[in-house]
């Protein structure tokens, strides 16, 4: 059995234990390496973006759900300067989230010269 | 000349003339394929990086164009992809020796203008063969719009438990109040999983709010990831594709499925087509969703299907749409979903060669409720039409996801459903439901059916969940305290399926066992006749056996229970030679086993109307059992060789009767009501003046047959089978008999 974001095993995850108040939320995350092994399934089956993709997912396992959102809210048109989207690529190079890194660089790039940070 | 002639007025006022139909205009967009303005393919790849893509040089990307070229082609098979000639390649995609894995890497490396003119060069029937091979998951199914207009969670999970009933795998609800989400989110997960194990649930609303809700478990997942096919479009709508992308992946990271939402027509819809086809433009949006790592698309118009039906081509368009998802190797959620026409015509034919190419999901949002209940709008698809689906099902043998239920359980079904969410929303401290308001949503065929409900409970329902931090535990544990056992159970599945995560691979659904259905785990092997997704045995006996089927049995049932004692055999018939007599020879089952007539006559009632009318005439009637044939006119004919008049009437007890006379042939008549469901009184009664006045050697005016615009033979044949067959089994050698009419 896969285990959950906590690291408890999914069979000790039960109706019962619920009613104890014995589960919380992160049991019944995912954990980033059943997204690495994701990752590997769907490249052996031809879909190199949704690897790339579970991959990226594996680093946000880690971060909370309204740091995900602000990440998110940074990457929306005209939210962010140029400077401020690398200063998130950067945040995100050191907290172990490469992948997602360079999605920012990238975007920082893109969107200056689309017109799309903001001024 | 300004009066309009009368054919032309009467097709004015036909249904489809309320559509509207464009002439094509590239300058707006309003083209299906090729617009002089769609580039043509090109790819110039340079030190390993694309430096020049459909007539673009990367200087003069856009978004759009620079995240496709960045991550969403193979560019180790895109030369080879890019020369190949796109007819040849379209021919393949036709071709069952061909298989699908080898198209699929191949488009890897294909452009967007690639695919739209490869894709462009199929036609109607080529497309149904291409979506047969090349859908990703082997099993069609269908998903389900449930809403209401008052958010009502009594109403909202009764009808998920019965859209779980009919067959659907997916349900996606969404709310006409913003703030009532977190409410019509728990409502119809509870009603799901009462309804069915494996059941995935979403609930779309603005995207934050969407994985907010998943993040608490409330949902499984999320479809309205809305991508476009320019860039201006795309920043009206608030996001650019890093934004999407990044999305894409705070979804997997909480374990949540999700595909992305597309559609030809929705760019020249808000004003942004920059002159290009619909079918380029969506080739954009289908890149861009491979390339962002999204699992699946749901496209084929949405909400912009009348858009692309407006135009020449444009229906054909929608399911080429389709076909290119499943060629980028994704789960195709195809459509079928916003009301593309005023006429039923049109939309059957619109959603008809995808349901017999079956596909990942049928219907984006088959209308499982009310059109008015529809708050994404009514489908093209509703649940006024769940019968004729079936029915469809059983006419061509395919699998379109549904089943047919029967109305016990449904109704023990939506009866559980409201129990659940009752005693969840009580424990929680959600809300309280009166007794009054759930037996209404029980038996409720839309909201308008439930005046009780309080409008305002789903909103400080859900203001509780959000404040009090309520998650799918919570509602799992409330499940299991108030004796929802099963349903708790099916709900901790649905979030150990996330640990799991096999159910974010691409074209995941669950069957009613837990397994994952996937391109992994049940990949398409169509390869021909005999081959690919065929219903088992105990499938195709689900879909051939809708509920509303007769056997003789049933009818045999049907008519005994207007069995009497009033028509009875007083012995043995005679030839008259009483020119006054008139004999009425009737069917082997007349007062044995059929009672009825087609029309909902008693026999008893139609042999009164008979004897009445020789009466009226001076003649008297005598009623005589023909046991040796179930033919009419043989019944006539026999008849009126035993009358003293020579003339006859023939009766079959369903209702069919003739006018006969000694001398004639078996198949010719005086006169015939052939109609039989048709039939009143009167005109029985007409019958019998008809007879005697040719019984006293007159020519009387002749009946006429009703007349009717219904589909008679559509309503009555089964019915026909089922009467002659009783006949037969009554029929036997015995003379004639002398027959009383109490």
């Amino acid at each position: 059995m896969p285990q959950g974001f906590s690291g408890k095993d999914s069979s000790e995850v039960s109706v019962d234990a619920i009613r104890r108040g014995d589960v919380t939320i992160d049991d019944v995350r995912i954990h980033p390496d059943t997204l690495e092994h994701q990752a590997t399934v769907a490249a052996e089956h031809g879909n190199a973006q949704l690897a790339a993709n579970f991959r990226r997912a594996g680093e946000l396992t880690r971060m909370t759900d309204e740091y995900v959102l602000s990440l998110y809210d940074a990457l929306r048109p005209g939210r962010s300067t140029q400077e401020a989207l690398l200063q998130f690529a950067r945040d995100l190079e050191d907290g172990g989230a490469p992948l997602n890194a360079q999605l920012f660089r990238q975007a920082a790039s893109v969107y200056e010269r689309r017109g799309l940070t903001a001024q | 000349m300004s009066e309009v002639i009368g054919r032309f007025r009467f097709m004015n006022e036909q249904r489809v003339n309320l559509d509207g139909f464009a002439t094509p205009d590239a300058n707006l967009g309003l083209v299906a394929f090729n617009s002089p303005h769609d580039p043509q393919p090109s790819l110039t790849v340079h030190d390993g990086a694309v430096i020049e893509m459909d007539g673009k040089t990367s200087d003069q990307f856009d978004t759009i164009d620079e995240f496709i070229a960045l991550h969403g082609l193979d560019l180790t098979i895109a030369p080879e992809a890019m020369a190949i000639d796109s007819l040849s390649f379209a021919r393949d995609l036709v071709d069952t020796n061909v298989p699908r894995s080898q198209l699929v890497a191949l488009a890897s490396g294909m452009t967007p203008a690639k695919l739209a003119d490869v894709l462009s060069k199929l036609n109607a029937a080529e497309l149904v063969i291409a979506m047969t091979k090349m859908r990703a998951r082997n099993t069609p199914s269908n998903q389900a719009h449930v809403t209401n207009r008052s958010d009502d969670p009594l109403l909202l999970a009764a009808d998920a438990a019965t859209a779980a009933a009919f067959g659907f795998r997916e349900i996606e609800t969404t709310v006409p109040v913003l703030g009532d989400a977190p409410s019509n989110a728990v409502a119809v997960s509870i009603g799901a999983a009462v309804g069915s194990p494996g059941m995935l649930v979403q609930c779309s609303v603005e995207e934050a709010t969407e994985l907010a809700m998943g993040m608490r478990g409330l949902v499984s997942y999320a479809e309205t990831v809305s991508l476009y096919g320019t860039e201006q479009i795309f920043v009206d709508g608030d996001d650019t594709p890093w934004s999407k992308a990044f999305l894409t992946s705070a979804y997997a990271s909480r374990g949540i499925k999700m595909r992305v939402t597309s559609g030809g027509g929705s760019e020249a819809l808000m004003g942004g087509a920059e002159k290009c086809s619909m079918f380029y433009l969506e080739a954009r949006c289908v890149s861009l969703a491979r390339a962002i790592g999204a699992q699946g698309v749901q496209n084929g118009g949405i909400d912009s299907a009348s858009v692309a039906g407006s135009v020449p081509g444009g229906v054909r368009s929608l399911m080429a749409e389709n076909v290119m998802v499943m060629l980028r190797n994704l789960e195709a959620c195809t459509g079928n979903d916003a009301l593309m026409s005023e006429s039923d015509v049109r939309r059957t034919s619109r959603t008809h060669p995808i349901f017999i190419a079956g596909s990942d999901f049928i219907c984006s949002g088959f209308g499982s409720i009310q059109r008015y209940d529809n708050m994404f709008g009514p489908s093209n698809w509703n649940s006024e039409d769940i019968d004729d689906f079936l029915a469809m099902q059983r006419d061509w043998g395919v699998d379109g996801g549904l089943r047919t239920a029967s109305e016990p359980d449904v109704a023990a079904l939506r009866r559980r459903a409201t129990e659940a969410v009752t005693a969840v929303y009580s424990w929680l401290g959600l809300g309280d439901f009166s007794s009054q308001w759930a037996e209404q949503a029980i038996d409720a065929a839309g909201s308008k059916d439930i005046p009780t409900a309080d409008l305002m409970l789903p909103l400080s329902a859900s203001r509780t969940i959000v404040d009090t931090d309520v998650t799918m535990l919570d509602v799992i544990a409330a499940l299991a305290e108030n004796g929802f056992d099963i349903e708790a159970q099916r709900c901790l599945d649905m979030l150990k399926a996330r640990v799991q995560g096999d159910y974010l691979q691409t074209a995941a659904i669950f069957d009613e066992d837990m397994n994952v259905l996937s391109l992994i785990t049940d990949p398409n092997t169509y390869a021909g006749p005999g081959t690919g997704y065929r219903p088992s045995a105990q499938r195709q006996q689900v879909i051939d056996t809708i509920r509303q089927q007769q056997s003789v049995s049933d009818i045999r049932a049907e008519q005994h229970a207007y069995a009497t004692n009033n028509i009875v055999a007083i012995g043995a018939a005679a030839v008259s030679h009483d020119p006054r007599d008139v004999v009425i020879g009737v069917s082997p089952a007349t007062g044995k086993d059929i009672w009825r007539t087609l029309s909902g006559l008693s026999v008893a009632d139609v042999l009164h109307e008979f004897m009445a009318g020789l009466e009226e005439e001076g003649c008297v009637g005598r009623i005589v059992r023909i046991n040796d044939t179930v033919d009419l006119g043989m019944i006539g004919l026999t008849a009126a060789r035993m009358s003293g008049s020579g003339i006859s009437i023939g009766l079959q007890a369903k209702g069919t009767a003739l006018i006969h006379r000694r001398d004639l042939a078996p198949l010719a008549n005086l006169e015939l009501y052939s109609v039989a469901p048709s039939l009143n009184r009167e005109l029985y009664r007409l019958m019998g003046i008809n007879a005697g006045r040719h019984a006293k050697g007159a020519t009387p005016e002749p009946m006429r047959n009703p007349y009717s615009d219904e589909a008679i033979e559509a309503r009555y044949h089964t019915k026909v089978v089922g009467l002659v067959a009783i006949e037969r089994d009554c029929s036997s050698q015995s003379q004639p008999e002398t027959m009383e009419v109490r």
